[in-house]
């Protein structure tokens, strides 16, 4: 508390000194019988940290409990060594910018501002709403009502409500849902700035490529689960690196299953009504060697997709790894 | 108390549709008063009953269920309370703040009409006025802690405020004696009598129990709302 209460509160400067670290520890949350976050623990400390997981892995969840909205059912959620519930004055060194869209639609995007450095209670709460404004550009639609504003604009105010303050962590929920591309990019470089400046900066995503341009590591949720945890090239070997099925159709189906038994480069292939279901050992040889096989065999090929690639069926084999 | 939270929820509550919901009951009450007073229909009786049924027993609740839910209800149902509880604000002060919202609100929309409305009628005879004028504002007041609370402790706060006003302490009330004397309308009607020495006014609740009801009743909304406010967990998008 009275650590905080140092760092906290000047508009401003940025955060310099200690680095922040929000640590989970062993934290579970459930709903009645429904287990919405498993046994998580991690280490979230400066620079950008990507939160990856299909929808409705607990995403949202474990960030509510990072930025004390919910309870950890058991385990422990701290910033600096503080916990986060029950505790309003972590948010002096905590920023978030929830998911849901909805601000106060009828104040204008600096009346907004300014009220926030006000809760804040910044010494110069109009110096510093100027500046946080400024942080996302946003300065030509300041004096327009939030409720005019597009998706983009609205996920830049709410970004500038938790600036306000210069946090040293923060928390993004989806930040880039709804937002056209060259949003995103601008976004992406309001992030990566603010990292640079040596904030902890953790955002949540269902996009693998989001993830992958912007944060230096990752953390993988499936199903409540902490999956894996690492830079980006672990994760994708991980991904890359697994069983894959494929769907193949041919002009003799129980030819060419025998011969890609023969070959060795499957590890099993079932004979389907809708074609044969083929789990390849290896991706790239597999995939590379099929065509050469189904020569050799004399099979026509009429279709060879992939039966699984949806983001969801790769983070549950992350997950069973 | 908190000026920021008290300028967004008057902000609020002022801007959008529901400030016409507020002014159309006052305004019908006023113009009713008008009206009696201009066909001659100004007795002692008439401005009591008027007071009474217009002003304490439907006006009174109904104003003070939309302000007491409207405050915080939304606000909470449409996300926006995350940005008053990021905050390093203790979450008594977000709940006091917006209690003293409504109760101005109530005050503005409930209170002073019916005063309005007295005062046209019988002036301040029998200080019968003034002392609905009061019995008004404590049971403002109560109603206020109550519907805030039910605003931030439960999502249907509108229409269980409703079944309670409406359903409670005016049909049951007139039914079941029991029922009658467990209603803020009763209690306030209580200060009313004892302040006033006309006749129709008549409560079923001693005075001193009916202050330490208003008193309970306000103190135990209050808590009950900044106990709730401060373990509320925001609805998750997952």
């Amino acid at each position: 508390m009275t650590e905080r209460s140092e760092t906290g509160g000047a508009g401003g400067r940025p955060p310099t000194g200690n680095p922040s670290e929000l640590i989970l520890e062993n934290v579970s949350r459930w709903y009645g019988n429904v287990v919405a976050v498993n046994g998580v623990s991690m280490k979230v400390g400066p620079g950008v940290t990507g939160l990856l997981g299909p929808n409705g892995a607990g995403k949202s969840t474990l960030i509510h409990m990072m930025g004390g909205f919910l309870a950890p059912s058991s385990g422990s959620v701290t910033l600096d060594g503080t916990p986060i519930w029950r505790n309003p004055g972590a948010y002096r060194s905590l920023g978030l910018v929830p998911e849901r869209e909805s601000a106060y639609d009828f104040l204008t995007g600096e009346q907004f501002i300014l009220a926030m450095a006000k809760l804040h209670k910044l010494p110069e709460p109009g110096a510093a709403a100027r500046r946080a404004i400024g942080l996302v550009e946003m300065e030509y639609a300041a004096d327009r009502q939030i409720g005019n504003y597009s998706k983009g604009m609205k996920q830049r105010i709410k970004m500038a409500s938790a600036l306000v303050h210069d946090p040293p962590v923060l928390l993004l929920d989806e930040p880039f849902n709804g937002m056209d591309p060259r949003q995103r990019l601008q976004l992406m470089d309001l992030i990566q700035r603010m990292a640079a400046e040596g904030r902890t900066i953790l955002f949540s995503s269902h996009i693998l490529e989001e993830v992958e341009r912007l944060a230096s590591h990752i953390e993988v949720i499936v199903a409540g689960r902490h999956a894996a945890s690492g830079d980006f090239r672990k994760i994708r070997r991980l991904m890359t690196d697994r069983p894959h099925i494929f769907l193949v159709r041919s002009a003799d189906d129980r030819r060419l299953a025998a011969a890609i038994i023969a070959d060795g480069s499957a590890r099993s292939v079932q004979l389907t009504d809708k074609g044969l279901q083929v789990e390849a050992i290896d991706f790239q040889r597999f995939t590379w060697l099929l065509p050469q096989v189904a020569r050799d065999a004399d099979v026509r090929l009429w279709e060879v997709s992939p039966a699984d690639e949806s983001l969801e069926s790769v983070f549950s084999y992350l997950v069973a790894t | 108390m908190n000026a920021t939270i008290a300028m967004i929820t008057f902000r609020a509550m002022l801007g959008r549709k529901r400030a016409l919901l507020l002014l159309a009951l006052p305004l019908l009450l006023l113009v009713l008063a008008i009206g009696l007073k201009a066909t001659g229909n100004d007795d002692l009786d008439i401005s009591a009953t008027v007071q009474q049924q217009f002003g304490l027993a439907t006006l009174l609740p109904l104003l003070a269920l939309i302000a007491g839910t409207g405050v915080i209800g939304p606000e909470i149902d449409d996300g926006q309370i995350m940005y008053v509880l990021t905050k390093p604000i203790p979450r008594e002060v977000i709940v006091l703040t917006k209690l003293a919202v409504a109760i101005v609100l109530t005050t503005a929309f409930a209170v002073v009409p019916t005063l309005l409305a007295g005062l046209i009628l019988t002036g301040t005879t029998a200080q019968l006025t003034p002392a609905f004028a009061l019995g008004a504002l404590v049971g403002g007041i109560a109603y206020s802690a109550v519907f805030v609370a039910l605003a931030v402790a439960s999502r249907n706060a509108v229409t269980i405020g409703l079944l309670y006003a409406l359903v409670w302490e005016t049909l049951l009330g007139s039914f079941a004696p029991g029922a009658k004397s467990a209603s803020i309308q009763q209690w306030s009607l209580s200060v009313i009598d004892a302040l006033t020495g006309a006749s129709p006014v008549k409560s079923t609740v001693d005075l001193p129990l009916a202050i330490a009801l208003l008193v309970v009743v306000t103190l135990a909304g209050t808590f009950l709302a900044a106990f709730r406010l401060r373990t509320l967990a925001v609805a998750s998008a997952d």
